[in-house]
């Protein structure tokens, strides 16, 4: 067990240190509501004409949200020195990242998916669709994490990176919005999710294996 | 050791590589025009006019051709790039960056040209279709590369940074390609598909091949070009890159 001590306490940390800033935690949230806010407005309050379009909205714009919490996943780790520690300590750095993953997803992608109840009231999604709504951004969102974090690494050292992570992630994130959306419009047009969720939970896991090594990997390179 | 091998440890010196570029690019860069001249007059004179689309049709080649290098050119860019972080031979991290850009300019050219196709075939300059999707999102692939690399202030941190997102983004393509594809027959249905089933003439089909060699003589040209100015500045405190620069060749 002692093997997994350095990971589980990497994990342990940045989940207490999001924990002591619960502002910054909720921001992603508060800014997810917010889009779709803009949305219902944009649209007219209808609710004939939003709960169409409900699914694609949520789903973007949890990704969207998601993709806000990017910047501080490594920042306060380069400032405060903590990233050179892990890069000079004797772990497995790809072991680390997937401690990193792993805080990552269970505060933005479990937060953002237990909020989409509230966004699916918000733009009238019918009750009937939640449940597969909420599997694929569970599912979905892992997947999203790991493509997040490939970027944040790669980005990690440079002083400006907002609209470059944008560019980097963006394209990467459309496989998983076209499955996860169209999970829940299957749903809707009357036809079984199955296929479209084991293809985006296929896709998670093979993010899953690609990203943590790509992102160790880019650490050190710009460690170097 | 084996010519083969014994050709690419040359080639990864860079006055070798120099050398090399000025022996070479003449030919490529000349063959591209020769070859670009006659599959352009075989393909806007000589090939007849399409039974379906009429004379629009001709403008696949220009996008064909362009539409294979915008693959052809990644999937070499992310060759380098591994070869870049493996061995860490500099000459790949130049390659890597010098095929970005023209890259991109293909990928750009194959979106234009299909617009402008699709305003006759289809009656507007946009449709959601899964190849042309797909390409645009190779452009913004491209376009990450390229901005990575730029945000680095040390050039070869920067180019080993776009090796990893290069090599990230090939092994996306696929998934991104069937995802795109399997999207677009959810939700419209497979538009016209004109090419494919139905095997080329050879009056048709002898242009597009030699615009496709043409093609690819003209990047053989360009990234030759690309890469020498930018070894040149990279390595512009050795000797044998003052020399060049003080008139010798």
């Amino acid at each position: 067990m002692s093997t997994l001590r350095p990971y589980r306490a990497l994990l342990g940390r940045d989940l207490r240190l999001a924990w002591r800033r619960r502002a910054d935690v909720l921001m992603p949230l508060a800014f997810a509501v917010l889009v779709v806010l803009l949305f219902a407005i944009a649209i007219g309050g209808v609710e004939e004409r939003l709960a169409p379009m409900a699914a694609p909205i949520i789903w973007v714009t949890v990704l969207l949200s998601g993709f806000l919490s990017l910047d501080g996943m490594f920042r306060g780790d380069v400032d405060d020195g903590a990233l050179d520690q892990l890069l000079a300590g004797s772990s497995s750095l790809v072991g680390l990242m997937y401690a990193k993953a792993l805080a990552h997803w269970l505060l933005y992608g479990v937060g953002l998916t237990l909020a989409a109840p509230i966004l699916a009231l918000l733009l009238n999604l019918p009750v009937e669709l939640l449940p597969v709504m909420l599997t694929s951004l569970a599912l979905g969102t892992l997947g999203a994490t790991q493509v997040g974090l490939i970027a944040a690494a790669l980005t990690a050292r440079l002083r400006r990176s907002g609209i470059l992570l944008a560019l980097i992630v963006m394209p990467l994130f459309l496989p998983l919005l076209i499955f996860g959306s169209g999970s829940v419009e299957a749903v809707r047009f009357g036809d079984s999710p199955r296929g479209a969720l084991l293809l985006l939970a296929a896709q998670s896991v093979f993010l899953l294996t690609l990203a943590p090594p790509a992102a160790a990997l880019a650490l050190r390179i710009g460690d170097e | 050791m084996h010519p083969v091998w014994r050709w690419f440890h040359q080639m990864g010196s860079p006055p070798y590589f120099y050398a090399f570029s000025t022996r070479w690019m003449p030919w490529f860069g000349g063959l591209a025009l020769i070859l670009g001249a006659i599959g352009i007059y075989k393909g806007l004179f000589i090939a007849p006019a399409d039974y379906l689309q009429g004379e629009s049709f001709r403008i696949i080649y220009i996008h064909v051709p362009s539409a294979w290098m915008s693959l052809f050119i990644y999937l070499l860019m992310a060759i380098n790039g591994a070869i870049a972080l493996i061995w860490r031979i500099k000459l790949s991290e130049i390659l890597l960056l010098s095929c970005a850009p023209i890259g991109a300019m293909f990928t750009a050219v194959t979106l234009l040209t299909g617009m402008l196709w699709g305003k006759p075939t289809w009656g507007t300059y946009w449709v959601w279709d899964a190849r042309l999707t797909s390409e645009l999102v190779l452009l913004f692939l491209y376009f990450g590369v390229m901005a990575l690399a730029a945000a680095y202030e040390d050039q070869r941190q920067g180019a080993r940074a776009a090796a990893v997102l290069a090599l990230v983004g090939v092994v996306n393509i696929p998934i991104i390609h069937f995802s795109v594809h399997w999207w677009n027959t959810l939700h419209q249905g497979e538009t016209v598909r004109v090419f494919g089933e139905t095997s080329m003439h050879g009056s048709m089909l002898w242009p597009l091949l030699i615009m496709a060699l043409a093609t690819k003589f003209y990047f053989a040209f360009a990234l030759l070009l690309r890469a020498r100015s930018m070894l040149l500045e990279q390595e512009r405190g050795k000797q044998w890159a003052i020399e060049i620069a003080q008139g010798g060749r």
